[in-house]
């Protein structure tokens, strides 16, 4: 079993967005008890942008709705530094609402005063770069432009840490390329911390500073990547490729072993 | 971070505007041709229709006292609205049944939250409360009247028991079928207990709420109908119903005819003017109205 703490500080002072210490979940099935996540241990730092990495079944979704406070862990325990923003793979904007009131709303349960609402939802509407969509329903959105807007919405929470469960996975390669490049932008102009959950290895490399592999059944810590390739990255850039490769192929091993009993 | 509004990212503002400007299609409404010709035509012929099969039919019965001509319910009309009393007629009776179906508005919401929401009330009153739907609301009127006696309670209490279960059951259906994506992502935010039920479950619910109103209105209405025939009593005001008994024992056709007219055309127009516009905005505002 492979666990790994990267913030080693005796410091007590809020040093990290995010610090799992020997979480572990369990369901309950009808065959007993059957153990989600063993052992997790891992911290985000402040700014950092950490993906983790892993094939079905290693418990990814389960361990962002932990970290988002959805669900208790049964055992270890998760700090944050204030409520983290959760955005899904279906943009879940309400539809009742128009794409600017759905970022208000999010303001309004921030208690942000109704005066300033309307003009932090034009500027972040801006930040995603869908001014003057402020008044548009979602189902006159695209896809594309849903997901920014929800991407809008999770920002209005003003956490220090945004948690992303397989965000652009429902897109066409052509919209997800280019909100990889808005993401880092964003990312690189808010200073947040970020936690993105992909099965996508390319995107993983892509986007983040620090790449983590889940093994699956239960999901373990496999092993972790620092990914030292400059931004701006394009998925197609050879370092990127490369690295890719070497995360594939210990993912593969990974997935090999369940076929084998 | 390093500040880098480099190309990649400024390529990206480019791109992406040109994808928005893709995949969105602009949508227009319709012309007021479009709208006479779809809309307001085809009923108008069909009514049309009708009275030539009506007017046909006469000679063929020939006995006015079983069907009246077009002509003598027209006079009907004319009379009923020369002497004053037509609107009187309408007003006692729309009155009656929208305040009946505000109170039941005022009950059932709540009732229809508790059930989709408390589990012990929804296992021991909720089959209650969808089984008393498919019971007719005129079995209300004689227990009614024994309860209450033959007076405006009693009218308002068969109304209520006719469209509390409507509203209350379209109100449970609606919060059964809130995505619970909604809720998780509410809950994200910060809408947990009232405030995600008045921010999250009760928006989301709306289409089912809105399909229940409206049953609940149709429910009102016949309830309404049933007790003011079956209760008629001078000092109550003269409603639709009302209308209708006397014209059975004046055996006065044409005024039968008169009151089965007014008191169809009436439901109609309050679905038509309050709960049909309100359950197209709802879907319409959700994108749930596609239009063909």
């Amino acid at each position: 079993m492979a666990t790994t703490t990267t913030l080693a500080k005796a410091d007590e002072s809020v040093e990290y967005a995010a610090r799992l210490e020997h979480v572990s979940k369990s369901f309950a099935t009808p065959g007993g008890q059957q153990l989600v996540l063993d052992d997790i241990t891992l911290d985000v730092a402040p700014g950092e942008f950490v993906t983790l990495l892993g094939a079905s079944g290693c418990g990814k979704s389960t361990l962002l709705n932990l970290v988002a406070g959805l669900d208790r862990p049964t055992a270890g325990s998760i700090a944050t530094d204030g409520r983290p923003a959760l955005m899904f793979q279906e943009h879940a904007l309400f539809p009742w609402l128009t794409a600017g009131k759905n970022i208000e709303l999010a303001l309004k349960l921030r208690g942000v005063p109704k005066n300033d609402r309307r003009d932090k939802a034009e500027q972040l509407l801006e930040l995603v770069r869908l001014k003057g969509a402020y008044g548009k329903r979602v189902h006159e959105l695209s896809g594309g432009m849903r997901q920014r807007a929800a991407l809008a919405r999770s920002l209005a929470q003003e956490s220090r840490l945004l948690l992303m469960d397989e965000p652009f996975s429902a897109l066409d390669a052509i919209t997800r390329d280019v909100l990889h490049d808005e993401l880092t932008r964003i990312w690189e102009e808010t200073g947040l911390s970020v936690l993105f959950v992909t099965h996508n290895v390319r995107e993983a490399v892509r986007l983040a500073q620090r790449v983590i592999l889940l093994s699956s059944r239960p999901g373990r810590i496999a092993r972790e990547w620092e990914v030292g390739i400059p931004q701006p990255r394009r998925i197609e850039d050879a370092p990127v490729a490369e690295l890719s490769l070497e995360i594939t192929d210990v993912l593969r091993g990974e997935i090999r072993r369940h076929g084998q009993h | 971070m390093a500040s880098t509004e480099t190309t990649p990212a400024k390529d990206a503002g480019s791109v992406e505007a040109g994808l928005d400007a893709l995949e969105t299609t602009a949508t227009s409404r319709p012309t007021l041709r479009q709208t006479f010709t779809g809309k307001i035509l085809p009923p108008i012929i069909a009514l049309a229709v009708v009275l030539v099969v009506w007017t046909l039919l006469v000679p063929v019965v020939d006995d006015p006292s079983k069907l009246p001509s077009p002509a003598a319910v027209g006079d009907a009309f004319k009379d009923a609205w020369l002497k004053g009393d037509l609107l009187g007629y309408i007003w006692t009776s729309v009155s009656r049944g929208l305040l009946g179906f505000l109170f039941a508005l005022v009950i059932g919401t709540p009732l229809g939250l508790l059930v989709a929401r408390v589990k012990f009330v929804r296992a021991a009153i909720g089959p209650i409360l969808s089984g008393l739907q498919s019971l007719p609301s005129v079995a209300w009127v004689p227990p009614a009247v024994i309860w209450l006696g033959l007076n405006n309670s009693m009218m308002y209490a068969v109304i209520l028991l006719g469209a509390v279960p409507s509203i209350a059951n379209g109100l449970v259906s609606g919060v059964d079928q809130v995505p619970p994506l909604f809720l998780r992502a509410g809950r994200t935010m910060g809408a947990t207990g009232v405030k995600g039920i008045w921010h999250v479950v009760l928006p989301a619910a709306m289409p089912g709420y809105v399909a229940g109103l409206k049953q609940g209105w149709a429910f009102s209405w016949r309830s309404l109908m049933a007790a003011e025939i079956i209760a008629s009593f001078p000092d109550l005001g003269v409603g639709l119903g009302q209308l209708l008994e006397n014209a059975r024992t004046a055996s006065d056709m044409a005024m039968v005819f008169e009151a089965i007219i007014l008191i169809l055309f009436v439901g109609i127009a309050i679905d038509l003017l309050i709960f049909s516009p309100l359950e197209r905005w709802v879907l319409r505002s959700r994108g749930l109205l596609v239009k063909s």
